[in-house]
């Protein structure tokens, strides 16, 4: 690995934060590890484990309230430590590149894209106006964007995230950079998107001879882009080595257990049936899996008692007044106590469908019934009884619980209004719930900042446990959490789901993660479901052709598979 | 950071970041707001009572400041001045604070046709620059106390309404507001539980700004002649009456320019201080 | 939407907002409980010539048919006698309107580039030496009355020095030096509380968009400082700094207002106090009226400037 060749060596580096009071405090600690040219070193690790620090110190930079301490990062024999602040600034942009998480952002907004991406160019005198032009628009060719000649005159707002991305990477690439840094360049992207990225960038970084670094916490897709992998934890190394070792071979702990939490498919090996009684019973042959099976007799049972929970038909709902709808005609059952999991990229409509039948928005067309009765549209209109029977989790526990409350309030207000219970019972049950989301008493009177971000989904999902509802409809409730959180979450679902009976309506992009989960599977695109059926049947092929590339565009757990897959296209007649 | 042991409370995290000057400002704060409410016991005089003949009577050890253009005592009708402009003050952005809050919260929970037929009454109110409605108001009613809080106070709630919608219109667009709907929560509880704890951070610097800018516009007023009328005096008038002083060398009009320029630099300093406490960090290379 | 189309409907807009402060101004005046005609002729006026007063003035006619009235003549020009001179008000306000466009003009073309340029050098190094030196000034400004800033120059440079003139009163035949030796004491005033107002509201304009991610975006790619403040942060700033200029416009009157009353300048400001303590109804009407109708077209001036300089509303998806 270390070869006299390597564009950029890190060597002992450690990143302080300064607290208000001037105090510091260690955040990243002797990291060290070097690239070659035309290689990708990716450093992952969970939030906080000091990955976005790590990438930006060795471009010399540091967040506000933060320090490079000690160590040196050496790119082709210089010390970028030792320069001072207009040399490094001469380094950056033409010798180190980055491209930020999320383009939208990091795009001025007020500038067009072909100024954004020739400004460093043209300012140094590295080339002519016309020179910078042309070769943007040879990197925009390369980088698959439509209409290279006039994107550049675009301003940021009128291009979509995909192509924001691939342009800033064009950004990074205008002066042949020597260290490319690239931090979650897709994390903000749709599956079936990010495979288009993936695949641009690590030509570019293979054709261009380009060190890079990629930081992500997504270790399918590290195992995609990577050479080699430098796995972080608290601010510290656990593991470097190459990827492929990696996979086969982890020697520390904390890797082999971030890679048994990335959720991976397991595609049921049975024949595409009708699900009768008759057929599941056929199933239970060909299915090896003991859990597959009993959740495939659930469903079946299930729908022979025939306790129909929920009925959604043709249901519409739009934005505004005239704007396009973002609900065409659903029609959706959700029996007693089954969990239907809703699958979809951005756009597709999936987060709407809940808060329509959750009354927090209102259709156009089309009526929701529960237990056999028509509800009301909006939840002003509905009874406390009905509110208190189906209740929604948002996605960001951090926002969706109020920051001036404490969680003995936070959970006590749902057992008030809806159960009427206060004083000992309610700090009984309280505790109950706590143990039942399992966390200890003693957050009893805490306020959530004092609480991490898988305890406070926890405390988000117990809220909704308090007003004993049968149904709960859960909005991407794992998305904004930690690969190793993530698991746990699904995990108390699953255990909650078996011992209490509730029926879950189970949103999400993620379809591995859905399908752990959920008795039936509705795919979701521009606003219609294409599929709807029992998730092995959904999983199996033949599938529909749009599940397929969702299928397909998940990235596989082995080294390879970004080269294999190719020409993913959907084309609905 | 996610400290376990620790039960914080907000409040006391502010005290423990209190910096000197914040706490002499306050110190200064509290002595001038004692003195004020105090005012009976500690001023030698009657703020009304002619003591001497004479104009402009110098410092003496039985006129501390010397005495005014009537021959009154300084110092005394300087203590009844504060009452009554720290008094008024108060009393005005306590009741703009009141109101402004109250239809500004509810216009942003309501929406709709309140919202927008409040606003665009705001919005036409606010386009009147504010030395324009107390003119017009007194030109009508001539200038008397109540005259003067009410009117004071209605310039003062436009300005809050903005800020209240707005801090409330964040809130309101948030995911527990929103949990708290689904649930079914009615008007009540949404403004008091969940808007009100959540936005009081920001209105407490805007109460500061705010009791400031209406310290200076009445001071002007009074400057103009067209506050408080004589023989009461706010710190305004104060100068106003002292003028003259001026030119045979009293420093009389100074001791309430200071006074007025003590209350709002300390004020505003202290709320540089605050905000500064609620504030994001910036580039480090900046 | 297109961009002709949103800065027709921001006209629309302040048409609106003219006529609603049209109505305000007219209700603020004529139907609070004040009587007009008792506020005349005094406490010993007689029950007769109160009533003689009223009809001659038309306070006997219901009130929406005087604000038609009134209205209708203020659109020809026409704002009614002076109750105190016996004066057309269209000919006083046109008399002194000249010499508080003159202060405000000189003022606001010394303060706006002046306070621009402070709060820029502010935002350099938050925090720094510099920026603690702006901000502690124009904190002790903002703090301080104008009137209090206007006396003190006063008595240091008339009383004191006995450089310039303490008493601005600007005659027809005044010239050039003359004007600008008169001039100076009540600008720098004037501009003091303004500047400093403005400087601070820039600073913070310019330091919300340095914390974005693009400047970070900006800092990485290698753009150097000066550029970094005066092209990224300062083109997505030029909204929010329109808009503060056009808030501080607000401040620039009401200090017209009084550094004329102080400096004894015959211009608007001073004839609306005047006509105040007198309680001449009309005329405050009328100067209100023109006050207000300029602030109204300045705030739709910003309003506009800022929505063209959005480059989302320029060019739509």
């Amino acid at each position: 690995m270390n070869s006299n060749n390597d564009i950029l060596q890190v060597q002992n580096l450690c990143v302080d934060a300064i607290d208000r009071h001037g105090k510091t405090m260690p955040i990243v600690c002797n990291i060290s590890f070097s690239i070659a040219p035309g290689q990708i070193t990716s450093l992952i690790g969970e939030s906080g484990s000091g990955k976005t620090t790590v990438s930006l110190a060795t471009m010399g930079y540091s967040r506000p309230n933060c320090k490079i301490s000690k160590g040196k990062v050496i790119l082709q024999d210089e010390d970028l430590l030792n320069l001072d602040s207009s040399q490094i600034q001469q380094k950056r942009g033409s010798d180190i590149a980055y491209i930020a998480q999320s383009a939208a952002a990091a795009f001025n907004r007020a500038l067009t894209i072909g100024a954004q991406v020739t400004e460093v160019a043209v300012l140094r005198g590295l080339m002519t106006r016309q020179q910078a032009d042309l070769r943007a628009v040879s990197l925009y060719n390369q980088l698959g964007l439509p209409n290279p000649e006039t994107i550049g005159r675009l301003y940021p707002h009128q291009v979509s995230g995909g192509q924001l991305q691939r342009l800033m990477a064009a950004m990074a690439m205008m002066c042949h950079p020597k260290l490319l840094i690239m931090d979650e360049p897709t994390t903000a992207l749709d599956v079936t998107t990010q495979i288009e990225v993936l695949q641009a960038f690590k030509r570019l970084i293979r054709e261009q001879k380009v060190a890079a670094i990629y930081v992500s916490h997504d270790l399918a897709v590290v195992v995609q882009m990577a050479d080699d992998i430098l796995v972080l934890k608290d601010g510290r190394m656990v593991e470097l080595q190459s990827t492929q070792n990696i996979l086969d071979n982890p020697c520390q702990e904390y890797t082999r257990m971030l890679m048994d939490a990335v959720p991976q498919l397991q595609l049921p090996h049975i024949s595409h049936q009708p699900l009768t009684a008759a057929a599941a019973a056929a199933a239970d042959k060909l299915t090896p899996d003991p859990v597959e099976k009993c959740r495939l007799e659930n469903t079946v049972r299930k729908e022979a008692n025939s306790d129909v929970l929920l009925t959604l038909s043709n249901v519409t709902a739009a934005y505004g007044s005239n704007t396009s709808t973002v609900l065409k005609d659903i029609s959706l059952k959700v029996n007693l106590g089954e969990t239907i999991g809703i699958i979809g990229e951005s756009g597709s409509g999936k987060t709407t469908l809940g808060r329509v039948i959750s009354g927090l928005m209102v259709p156009s067309n089309g009526q929701i019934e529960f237990q056999g009765r028509v509800l009301n549209n909006t939840c002003k209109q509905r009874s406390r009884e009905d509110l208190r029977q189906i209740q929604f989790v948002f996605q960001m526990a951090e926002t969706a619980l109020n920051p001036r409350h404490r969680i003995r309030q936070i959970l006590g207000r749902p057992l008030e209004f809806y159960l009427g219970m206060t004083g000992r019972a309610a700090e009984e049950r309280i505790v109950e719930l706590l143990d039942l989301v399992e966390l200890s008493a003693e957050f009893i009177d805490r306020f959530p900042r004092e609480l991490s971000g898988g305890q406070l989904q926890r405390i988000n999902f117990a809220r909704a446990l308090a007003a004993e509802p049968k149904l709960i409809i859960c909005d991407e409730i794992t998305s904004a959490l930690d690969t190793l959180v993530s698991k746990a979450i699904i995990e108390l679902l699953i255990n909650l789901k078996n011992r209490l009976g509730i029926a879950y309506v189970f949103i999400s992009h993620d379809l591995s993660t859905v399908a752990k989960l959920a008795d039936s599977l509705a795919v979701m695109r521009h606003g219609e479901i294409v599929e709807f059926n029992k998730t092995g049947n959904v999983l199996t092929p033949p599938h529909h052709e749009y599940t397929e590339l969702l299928l397909d565009s998940i990235p596989k757990l082995r080294t390879g598979w970004l080269e294999e897959v190719s020409g993913l296209v959907y084309n609905p007649v | 950071m996610r400290n376990i042991q620790s039960k914080s409370s907000p409040f006391r995290d502010l005290l423990q970041n209190l910096t000197p000057t914040a706490i002499i400002c306050l110190s200064i704060l509290i002595i001038l707001i004692v003195l004020a409410i105090a005012a009976p016991w500690v001023s030698p005089y009657q703020p009304t009572e002619i003591l001497t003949d004479e104009s402009y009577h110098l410092m003496s050890d039985s006129m501390l400041l010397g005495g005014d253009y009537l021959g009154r005592d300084i110092a005394s009708r300087l203590i009844y001045g504060l009452q009554i402009t720290l008094g008024v003050t108060f009393v005005v952005t306590v009741l703009a604070f009141f109101t402004g809050c109250l239809l500004g919260f509810l216009a942003a929970v309501l929406g709709g046709i309140f919202d927008t037929l409040l606003s665009r009454v705001i919005d036409a109110l606010i386009a009147l620059p504010a030395i324009m409605i107390a003119l017009i108001v007194i030109a009508s009613l001539g200038s008397s106390l109540p005259v003067l809080i009410v009117t004071l106070a209605l310039i003062d709630s436009t300005r809050v309404f903005r800020i209240a919608r707005a801090l409330a219109m964040n809130i309101v667009a948030s995911d527990y507001v929103e949990a708290a709907r689904v649930r079914g929560e009615g008007l009540k509880w949404i403004i008091w539980h969940e808007i009100l704890p959540n936005a009081l951070g920001p209105l407490a610097a805007e109460f500061g700004i705010r009791f400031t800018y209406t310290i200076l516009f009445m001071s002007a007023l009074g400057f103009l002649g067209l506050g408080m009328q004589p023989p009461h005096a706010d710190l305004g008038l104060l100068i106003r009456e002292n003028m003259q002083g001026l030119l045979f060398g009293s420093y009389a009009p100074l001791y309430p320019a200071l006074a007025i320029s003590l209350i709002t630099i300390t004020i505003n300093i202290f709320i540089d201080w605050y905000l500064q406490q609620l504030d994001s960090a910036l580039p480090s290379e900046f | 939407m297109d961009l002709p189309l949103i800065v027709i409907r921001r006209m629309a807009i302040g048409v609106v907002t003219v006529l609603v402060v049209s109505l305000l101004v007219f209700a603020g005046t004529e139907l609070l409980p004040g009587d007009v005609a008792q506020a005349i002729l005094g406490p010993g006026a007689t029950p007769e010539s109160i009533a003689n007063i009223r009809a001659r003035l038309g306070l006997d006619q219901a009130a929406h048919i005087r604000y038609m009235h009134w209205f209708g003549n203020l659109l020809h020009g026409d704002m009614g006698t002076s109750l105190v001179s016996g004066r057309e008000i269209s000919v006083l306000i046109a008399e002194r309107s000249s010499n508080t466009f003159l202060l405000a003009g000189v003022t606001a073309l010394v303060a706006v580039p002046l306070s621009v340029l402070l709060g820029l050098i502010a935002s350099t190094r938050p925090n720094g030496r510099i920026d603690k030196t702006i901000s502690a000034i124009t904190l002790t400004l903002i703090s301080i009355p104008d009137f209090l800033v206007a006396v003190i120059l006063v008595s240091i440079f008339s009383v004191q020095l006995g450089w310039l003139p303490a008493l601005s009163t600007i005659r027809p035949d005044s010239n050039f030096l003359e004007l600008a030796r008169m001039l100076v004491l009540p600008v720098t005033a004037l501009s003091f509380t303004v500047i400093a107002h403005m400087a601070r509201m820039t600073r913070t304009a310019v330091l919300n968009e340095l914390t974005s991610p693009a400047i970070e975006m900006a800092i990485l790619k290698g753009v150097p400082k000066s550029r970094l403040l005066l092209v990224h942060a300062l083109s997505n700033a030029i909204a929010p700094i329109v808009n503060v200029i056009a808030l501080n416009l607000a401040y620039l009157i009401s200090g017209v207002v009084v550094i004329e009353t102080l400096f004894n300048i015959n211009g608007l400001g001073k004839l609306m106090v005047d006509a105040v303590t007198t309680r001449d109804i009309p005329l405050v009407q009328g100067c209100a009226m023109l006050f207000c109708a300029v602030y109204v077209l300045l705030n739709l001036f910003a309003d506009t400037i800022s929505i063209v300089a959005n480059p989302r509303i320029r060019h739509p998806k």
